[in-house]
């Protein structure tokens, strides 16, 4: 397997490699692929984002990456970072796309080798974390990922669900893939876990409720906690410029009015609610990793 | 014809062309071992593809780039909508292979696919309404479908070619329920309707940039699978309190949403459906959330938007 040596040279100086997995689409794997990232990163770690979702990447916008271009150095292609100290690194089909409405109409092998391309290619030096986000669905990306991957033991899968019953059946579906291709769960996010209104503050279930946990416990597999819907996040990973604190919850914001501001998009974050829970969702994950080695 | 991919030769026949891979501008192509690998020439099943479904007036597919905007709830409140007319039929294929939710939301969970001489018989929510999936052929829901794409879309071309839908009486309308993305599934719908004609797509969106991205690659997908757009369909648009009737807007249209998309690419805008927590319930009881819940204002939306789509593919039941 001479091709995979590249993949194997790339991975040796990254500590720990984790897939963000759901079967149903739209349940937040990006959002919380990019939460965990921001996390980690605000923890003092250093982070690699890998955006494996070719048809519809959604990881250049959320960083307020769009439109960058990489770089092609003699080490490899060159991540696009997040912020100054490059603590925070990122790799998308995004950036390589002439206009992002172009769309990527390409079969299973196609998609193989752009994966191995990037597990091959990007120069991601130290890092202590590398996180794939992926498409939903258990089939040729995903394949593709856990095979080019095997031989380095990747550390495991975060699973994304929401509490709806539609959406618990793909994530089971998921939780079986990974039991089939030997790949560790590492714990469940139950997402989209109810949305407090901003006029009254009372917590609607908007996707039914509790089915995260529940999951969890039947699948026997590690929960590792419940985010809300956080319209300052939804608006953060919205907005264009990252570096302006969003307040989703003032329904006639002034114009005119100075905005709060931050040098990176890891300190707004920290400004949101949801960041207080998924800090203690990758402390949670961070112990979980250490005491495997 | 599939899209000449942007990198390919100069002289490119094509990748669905007989001579694929093999043609003299194919020496040096980057994509010359996967077009030579890919069965090539039109497919010698089409015919019977379009003999199976000649009697069926509409074929419709639901399209999203993104996951998780509504494809399948749409998909199945169209079909009961329909329906509700005894004259119309409506069948609803399932051509999400590895996240199947159509079952699920139609409430025909544990059905099962019967064989007869004609071929696979679908699946009967009502006299008038059927439906495809591979969730009934799976042992369970847990049961997870780890296949490449060739296999999936040898299992979207059963759907078609081997599933008796009409039983040779004509029928209304056919609606394909899609993953996101474009690819495998997507293509194998449009290359395996060619032949038998394809009404229209219609996109599902929610307002947020991040979903609208998405779409316009969807779009695109459209334009170069020639798949004509009936419109769009801007699902989670605001949300009201239960408890106090304040709105919010949970999946923030930064860009504009669906409407300033709409007004961009000059493509119907066919309506907004608020974010209303039954919708979610009705879907996981499998039941018709028209039916139900008829004064809301999400059901007032649905009404509207199919009450559009009949008129743009001026159907009118006999």
């Amino acid at each position: 397997m001479s091709g995979n040596s590249t993949v194997g040279e790339r991975l040796a100086t990254i500590k720990h490699v984790v897939l963000v997995l759901s079967g149903k689409g739209g349940v937040g794997k990006s959002s919380c692929t990019v939460q965990l990232a921001l996390s980690l990163a605000n923890q003092g770690h250093k982070v690699g984002v890998l955006d494996i979702d070719l048809c519809g990447p959604s990881i250049p916008r959320m960083f307020g990456l769009e439109g960058q271009q990489i770089h092609q150095a003699s080490a490899g292609w060159v991540p696009v970072y997040v912020d100054s100290e490059k603590r925070l690194g990122c790799m998308s089909i995004g950036f390589l796309l002439p206009s992002k409405d172009a769309s990527v109409v390409w079969r299973g092998p196609k998609k193989n080798a752009m994966i191995k391309q990037f597990l091959g290619d990007v120069y991601w030096g130290d890092l202590d974390f590398l996180l794939i986000d992926t498409p939903p669905g258990t089939s040729d990306e995903h394949l593709a990922a856990v095979e080019y991957l095997q031989e380095w033991n990747p550390d495991g899968a975060v699973i994304v669900t929401t509490p709806q019953e539609v959406a618990l059946s793909d994530v089971k579906k998921e939780i079986n893939f990974c039991t089939k291709v030997g790949l560790p769960v590492l714990g469940l996010i139950d997402n989209m876990s109810g949305f407090v209104c901003p006029h009254c503050a009372e917590c609607t279930n908007l996707f039914s409720t509790g089915g995260g946990e529940g999951l969890a416990k039947y699948m026997k597999i590690p929960f590792l906690g419940r985010a809300p819907i956080d319209p300052n996040l939804v608006m953060l990973l919205e907005q264009e410029d990252k570096t302006v604190v969003p307040n989703a919850n003032d329904p006639n914001p002034d114009p005119d009015a100075e905005k709060k501001r931050t040098s990176s998009i890891v300190e707004t974050y920290q400004h949101c609610e949801l960041s207080k829970i998924f800090a203690a969702i990758s402390k949670t994950l961070c112990e979980k990793l250490d005491s495997k080695h | 014809m599939d899209p000449i991919p942007e990198n390919a030769n100069e002289h490119c026949p094509g990748p669905s062309s007989a001579t694929a891979g093999r043609a003299e501008g194919c020496a040096g192509c980057p994509n010359q071992e996967i077009c030579t690998t890919q069965a090539s020439g039109p497919d010698p099943d089409l015919p019977l593809i379009s003999e199976r479904l000649h009697t069926i007036r509409h074929k419709i597919l639901i399209l999203s780039g993104k996951g998780g905007v509504g494809k399948s709830t749409f998909t199945s409140q169209l079909s009961f909508a329909l329906a509700a007319n005894p004259q119309t039929t409506v069948g609803v294929v399932d051509v999400d292979i590895c996240g199947p939710s159509i079952p699920k939301v139609m409430g025909c969970e544990n059905e099962e696919i019967h064989r007869s001489s004609n071929g696979w018989s679908p699946v009967f929510v009502q006299d008038n309404l059927s439906v495809m999936s591979i969730g009934f052929m799976l042992p369970s829901d847990e049961a997870a479908v780890i296949w490449r794409g060739p296999k999936k879309s040898g299992m979207i071309k059963q759907f078609l070619m081997d599933v008796d839908w009409t039983n040779s009486e004509p029928m209304d309308f056919l609606l394909f329920d899609t993953p996101p993305g474009t690819s495998d599934e997507h293509l194998a719908v449009v290359q395996l309707l060619r032949q038998s004609g394809i009404t229209g797509a219609v996109l599902v969106t929610t307002p947020q940039e991040v979903a609208i991205q998405d779409v316009r690659k969807e779009l695109d997908f459209c334009r170069k699978a020639q798949v004509p757009v009936i419109g769009v369909v801007e699902n989670m648009a605001g949300f009201v309190c239960p408890g106090c009737r304040g709105e919010s807007r949970i999946f923030y249209p930064t860009t504009g949403g669906a409407k300033k998309l709409c007004e961009d690419l000059d493509i119907p805008l066919l309506g907004s459906i608020p974010l209303d927590p039954r919708i979610g319930r009705s879907c996981d009881q499998g039941s018709s959330f028209l039916d139900t819940y008829a004064d809301s204002p999400a059901a007032q939306a649905y009404a509207s938007i199919i009450t559009k789509i009949k008129e743009l593919i001026n159907y009118s039941p006999e």
